[in-house]
Order: C-alpha cells, then sequence, then structure tokens
C-alpha cells in the first residue's frame, strides 16, 4: 500500500438509485444549534501523557459541562496516546 | 460525547497509523536499516505479548506501509500503518532480531484512530476550555464548532447509503434497511459490509450491515438490503411513517 494510505482511505463511489426532496427536518451536520453540536460530538484531543484516559474525560466533562448541574450521560472520546 | 460514542467502535478494524523510535543495540549502515523495514510489509506472524488481554496464538495481521522518516545514531524514526492489533513493540524487536542487533521501542505515539489523524482537528484541553469560554462569555460558537467534530466526521471511512425522510424514523427504533428506502449508496458494499446510514442531508442516522453486493441493491425494488446494527439519531427528529402516509394520501 502507497505510504500513508490505509484500506480505509479507499472511498468509493456513490451510485444513484432514486432522487428525491427533503423537508425541513433535520439539520446538516455543520449547522446543527451548538448544543446539539457539542451533545454529537467527537473531539480530536491530544492527551496529555500523565494522566489516565479516564481522568481526561472527566476534566473534558468538566469543561463542557461546567454550568450544568446534572449528568452529561456516559462519555467516550477518541484517545490519542500521546508520547 | 453521548451518542456518538457509539462510533468509536466501528474504528476498531480500521487500520492504524503509528510513529515510534526504535533504539538499535548497534549502530547499523543506514541503507540496511530501510531495507529490512521494508521487508516488515504484508502479512506478518505475530504472537501477542505477555501482558496482552488477548488470546497469545500466533496469528497473522498485515503492516500496510513502513516508512524510516529518521536515523540518529542508533535511534531510528519510524512510520507505520497497520491492521488493529498488531503488535508495534514486537515489530521493533523483529526487526531488532533481522538486523542482528536487537532493538527495543522508546516511544510510541499512535498518530491515527480511524478517520482522525494529527491534522488541525487535533487540540488540547485548553483549546477546549478557550472555545468553551469564547461561547459562555461572549456568545461566540464558532471556536466551539472548531474544537469539536459532528459526529459524521468519525464515519466517513465507512460506505454510505442515503435514505428517504420517510425512512429515517423507522430506522431509529431499529427497523432493518429496505430497498425502497434508499436513494443513493457507495459502490463497495459487500454482505456483511458496516455502512453508514445517513439523510440527504448527510445526517448520520445509524450504523448497519449490508446484506448484498451494491449492484444489487440499486436494482431491486423491495425487501432488506442492511440490518441496523446501532442507531445513532434520536427517535422523533424525523417524522414517523404515519405522518408520510397522510402527505401521500393528500
Amino acid at each position: 500500500m502507497e505510504k500513508g494510505r490505509l484500506p480505509s482511505d479507499v472511498r468509493g463511489d456513490v451510485l444513484i438509485k432514486a432522487q428525491e426532496a427533503t423537508g425541513e427536518w433535520g439539520n446538516i451536520p455543520t449547522e446543527r444549534p451548538i448544543e446539539e453540536h457539542v451533545k454529537f460530538g467527537i473531539i480530536n484531543l491530544d492527551k496529555p501523557a500523565g494522566p489516565t484516559s479516564h481522568e481526561v474525560v472527566a476534566w473534558v466533562k468538566r469543561i463542557l459541562y461546567m454550568n450544568k448541574a446534572g449528568h452529561g450521560g456516559t462519555l467516550e472520546f477518541c484517545k490519542r496516546i500521546a508520547e | 460525547m453521548e451518542r456518538a460514542t457509539k462510533v468509536v467502535q466501528s474504528w476498531l478494524p480500521a487500520g492504524k497509523e503509528y510513529v515510534c523510535v526504535m533504539r538499535l543495540h548497534k549502530e547499523v549502515a543506514h541503507e540496511k536499516i530501510e531495507a529490512v523495514c521494508q521487508e516488515f510489509t504484508g502479512p506478518l506472524y505475530q504472537r501477542p505479548p505477555l501482558r496482552s488481554s488477548v488470546k497469545r496464538r500466533l496469528r497473522i495481521r498485515k503492516v500496510y506501509f513502513t516508512e524510516v522518516l529518521e536515523i540518529l545514531g542508533k535511534d531510528v524514526l519510524i512510520r507505520v500503518g497497520c491492521e488493529a492489533g498488531f503488535y508495534m513493540r514486537k515489530l521493533v524487536h523483529d526487526i531488532g532480531e533481522v538486523l542482528g542487533t536487537g532493538a527495543h521501542m522508546l516511544e510510541l505515539r499512535r498518530t491515527r484512530a480511524g478517520p482522525f489523524k494529527e491534522d488541525n482537528t487535533l487540540i488540547t484541553l485548553l483549546n477546549l476550555t478557550d472555545a468553551y469560554h469564547y461561547w459562555k462569555e461572549d456568545g461566540d460558537e464558532q471556536f466551539l464548532r472548531k474544537v469539536i467534530q459532528p459526529v459524521e466526521d468519525g464515519l466517513v471511512h465507512l460506505p454510505k447509503f442515503y435514505v428517504r425522510d420517510s425512512a429515517v424514523d423507522a430506522i431509529c427504533h431499529g427497523a432493518k434497511l429496505t430497498a425502497p428506502g434508499v436513494l443513493k449508496l457507495s459502490d463497495n458494499l459487500k454482505p456483511s459490509s458496516t455502512a453508514v446510514i445517513l439523510t440527504q442531508k448527510g445526517e448520520a442516522v445509524a450504523i448497519a450491515e449490508a446484506i448484498m453486493l451494491s449492484k444489487d441493491i440499486l436494482e431491486i425494488d423491495h425487501g432488506v438490503v442492511a440490518n441496523t446494527k446501532k442507531v445513532i439519531m434520536p427517535r422523533s427528529k424525523y417524522p414517523g411513517w404515519k405522518f408520510f402516509k397522510k402527505t401521500k394520501e393528500d
């Protein structure tokens, strides 16, 4: 394989089976209302080397939900192995 | 965050990329290092190390590419693209054996996880805190939108189904995807391919498993084409079938 390429980088073409207009429900992902964007979001975090992933998750939760009393639900993030 | 956690599983079988520092126990000619590293591509035998959570059977894992980035004395910086479940520590050990010097891994950094790499989406806790404050104090959303990616960005590596608005809510309830619901699809679907179901607006509805080839799905006009595995979109975001039945009868 070409250097830098993984099998999941190979994307196919899109085939059209039928066409239809879309209604007013939902939003395109980049235009979601901000609370929804955060709630359905993924953070690509450069995790500091010392703390465990668990601790880092707790910090992120605290940062984002600072003003909210109550639970944010189960959180997990794309964890990175940092140096 | 929250519902987006479901996408992490779809990265597990995807390939990974690592950058690591390999320390050889004796200096070696650069050309020899390059040549041996190139030999270690393709399917390789490995037995998981003592400290691992998997059964320690001899198994085959692919290395997609190796690249020697820099050599400084006995230290070699390499970048490796490999299948999930491949042990870098073992690779370094084996390269050392073939070179005849022995080697061990000094440092390891995973530079890719699924579709995410070390690019402008990679942020620090400080970036996150600042972005949050810009929003809470100044009402400026733009930084929070830059540091947090939509869940769909975690699924770009999967083949896709684009479905009609009328099919969305049923899938949110776990219904299988049937042929009439499909508008567009990737051309590389096969039985048991993991795929993502998207709305026409590009929102992730669910992760599904295809049960036939793309070309067959294109042709049929009824029947199940994919089984819904993990629902991502909450229910009632899109109207249910009753709403669409009504409008059709109008």
